[in-house]
């Protein structure tokens, strides 16, 4: 492979990604830099479009599973919505190295790609954990909404969880960050883009069991054994914002616009 | 009175119960069900104490015909009393789940009329929930002792998990202060409900439908600190509990006074938090670590060394099996390193296929170098430039709760000429104090 200091642009999609990696392979250079066609960022370095073949993706995926391992299909494809800035070009090299080594990349955890690679992946992994954990449904017509504000993109990840467990419901999570939303009804899930999500009215009752449950986190704690900091550890500040029974105690610029979006209300564009 | 001032009440007199866990069974959602469980548990959110919100932990009801000592719901302390209706509180349950709120309902109470008439009760709220609202969620269900044990199994069929409060660690202390309890009757249901799940179990195996007993298993909590019991008597026990009754946790609970008692530590005594961490620690070490309760603490030692964890103060006390070869060491050996917990030491099996390991590739794995740093050694080297002195092996032992122990650092004039160096050996003198 030659350093012949191109950088390749593509669609942004995943598709795209894994055609950049088939024309790095086409071409013998290894890229200096991979970049999605909204990254603002420029480079010194030529740029060269990369068109999204399908095949050519589907080749590439196929050959994670052949060359390297059955693991390495979804180390690549969840190792995509992880929030690391450069994840194209730490994908790249893993799957280098799995050509290069086979399975045995998946146990190279001193590496330094694998090791990067393996902490965003235990950061995307946790944070889809907490989303789990911090999301909160606010009854409104017919539907539960939620609104979250993930680092990375879990959505894909916290699907299975939500639609299991809520098999009856509408429900609709928006991931303001990503633009981007999950809309489930019996028994239909579907991952849209949304730009711009206004939610409807609350239900009546709705207040009232939002102050129950406040009441019952505020009764549930013991006061002899207060620890703010113990709290903070498990659940970092920044998913206060859309927990009901913390919001209240965030400044209101931790706050931030969160007022806004709760108490505009529109009908549900989707 | 109206339900948010229930909820207050009974909420408040649920709170001193610490297990709110919401783990140990996996269950997919089905269709015209609502809910599941995941194994590892999920925790909804965090009070201010920082400890984890998982389920809607309340009591039926906070009137008890008892009188333990300890307990704010015992029956000549005058306090509010409220009473949920079974429907009341199913509806409640439903409404905060389908928000995800929580994980579930942690459903325990007071002791109404008698036992019986108690455990009836609870069947009422949870049939509601599984029948009517074909509720699929975790439900972790308290066995009130001196119920039929008939009524223990019903209730063994709705939950998932169930516990009985063993509430102190040894006869004598029960007696003093729950005169109304004995061992036998903690002890009773615990074994009736741990032979229906061995039972449950074979039933599985030859029936994949039959109907599952408590599928998340049992758990129980004593109270640390209102006894005069060393961590050795309750460590041994909690061992025991995992061994004989295969308890899934045992939890700790330091007594937070309640109320002025003679038998009773004295209302202003703070709660012995650190302690009751060592046990949990300790704890951890029983289950996941391979550890036994006499290697930790023996008769001698009977209490955990406040200073440095347990697994910390057992490798000071074994410095023979120390230092371990990381390239080399079997996993158990590796578990019993301190730095070195269950994922590392996984990693390090797991890299150490592909090519010798060093301090850096360790560091990049995730190992607590700063305390595994004394105990290993990396192809037969330790690591470069490692100094033993008495104030870097301290600060680099003792965990942030003991550094508070320590009498404060002097500022001191720096001197030209070092003071001599410290030996391993020194310094687990003053650490273990032997």
């Amino acid at each position: 492979m030659l350093d012949r200091g191109v950088a390749y642009r593509y669609d942004g999609s995943f598709e795209g990604f894994l055609c950049c990696v088939f024309e790095s392979y086409v071409r013998k250079e290894r890229p200096a830099a991979i970049l999605s066609h909204q990254a603002e960022q420029g480079t010194l370095y030529p740029e060269y479009w990369i068109d999204t073949v399908p095949e050519h993706a589907g080749r590439v995926f196929a050959s994670l599973r052949r060359r390297i391992a059955p693991e390495a299909e979804n180390v690549v494809r969840e190792g995509f919505l992880t929030c690391c800035p450069e994840k194209e070009m730490l994908l790249y090299s893993f799957i280098a190295l799995g050509y290069q080594y086979g399975a045995s990349v998946m146990d190279r955890l001193t590496d330094p790609t694998v090791c990067a690679l393996n902490k965003a992946l235990l950061h995307l992994g946790n944070e889809a954990h907490r989303i789990k954990q911090f999301l909160r449904f606010t009854q409104r017509q017919g539907t539960l909404t939620a609104i979250i504000e993930p680092k990375n993109f879990v959505l894909p990840l916290i699907a299975e969880h939500f639609c299991s467990r809520y098999p009856e419901e509408r429900f609709f999570i928006f991931d303001r960050n990503h633009k981007a939303g999950l809309w489930y009804e019996p028994y239909e899930v579907q991952l849209i883009k949304v730009d711009k999500f206004t939610p409807s009215k609350e239900l009546d009752g709705e207040r009232r069991l939002e102050d129950l449950w406040k009441q019952f986190v505020e009764t549930i704690a013991v006061e002899g054994r207060i620890n703010p900091r113990c709290q903070m550890n498990m659940m970092p500040k920044r998913y206060w914002r859309r927990m009901l029974e913390h919001s209240g105690r965030l400044t209101a610029t931790q706050r931030g616009d969160w007022e806004r979006d709760c108490f505009t209300q529109y009908p549900l564009e989707r | 009175m109206d339900l948010m001032e229930k909820l207050t009440i009974l909420a408040d007199s649920a709170k001193y119960d610490v297990a709110c866990t919401s783990s140990g069974v996996d269950r997919a959602g089905q269709k015209g069900k609502l809910g599941s469980a995941v194994a590892p548990g999920l925790c909804h959110s965090f009070a201010a104490d920082g400890r984890c919100i998982s389920l809607l932990k309340v009591l039926m009801t906070n009137s008890c015909i008892y009188n333990c000592k300890y307990c704010v719901n015992r029956i000549d302390n005058d306090t509010p009393r409220a009473t949920f209706t079974p429907r009341e509180l199913a509806e409640l349950t439903i409404a905060f789940y389908r928000r995800n709120y929580i994980e579930g309902l942690f459903l325990s109470s007071g002791v109404l009329k008698s036992p019986d008439h108690t455990c009836e009760r609870l069947i009422q709220c949870l049939e509601i929930l599984r029948g009517e609202y074909r509720f699929n969620g975790y439900i972790h269900v308290k066995a009130i002792p001196g119920a039929d044990p008939a009524l223990l199994c019903r209730l063994g069929l709705l939950a998932d998990r169930m516990s009985v409060n063993i509430e102190l660690p040894s006869e004598s202390s029960l007696k003093r202060l729950a005169p109304d309890k004995s061992r036998h009757s903690i002890f009773k249901p615990m074994g009736l409900i741990t032979s229906k799940i061995t039972e449950n179990s074979h039933d599985l195996a030859r029936y994949r439908h039959a109907p599952k007993f408590a599928p998340a298993g049992q758990s129980t909590q004593m109270i640390i600190g209102a006894t005069p019991d060393s961590d050795y008597q309750i460590l041994k026990l909690s061992e025991s509990l995992y061994q004989k009754y295969q308890l899934k946790r045992v939890f700790y609970s330091a007594y937070m006074p309640v109320v002025n008692d003679a038998l009773l530590p004295s209302i202003q005594v703070k709660p012995p938090l650190l302690r009751e961490h060592r046990l949990y620690q300790a704890d951890w070490l029983l289950r996941f670590y391979g550890f036994q309760a006499s290697e930790l603490l023996d008769e001698n030692h009977p209490d955990f060394n406040p200073l440095v964890d347990p697994k910390c103060s057992w490798a000071l006390s074994h410095m023979e099996y120390f230092p371990v070869e990381v390239n080399r060491a079997d996993y158990e050996t590796l578990l019993r390193v301190p730095g070195i917990g269950v994922k590392s030491a996984q990693r390090i099996v797991k890299a150490r296929k592909t090519g010798s390991l060093d301090f850096t590739g360790l560091k990049r794995i995730g190992v607590a170098l700063k305390r595994a740093q004394y105990f290993i050694t990396c192809s037969g080297k330790m690591i470069e430039g490692l100094r033993i002195t008495q104030d870097g092996v301290l600060r680099s032992l003792i965990s942030e709760q003991g550094a508070k122990l320590l009498p404060q650092e002097e500022w001191e004039q720096l001197s030209l000429l070092e003071k001599p160096a410290l030996f391993a050996k020194d310094v687990v003198q003053c650490l273990t104090g032997a």
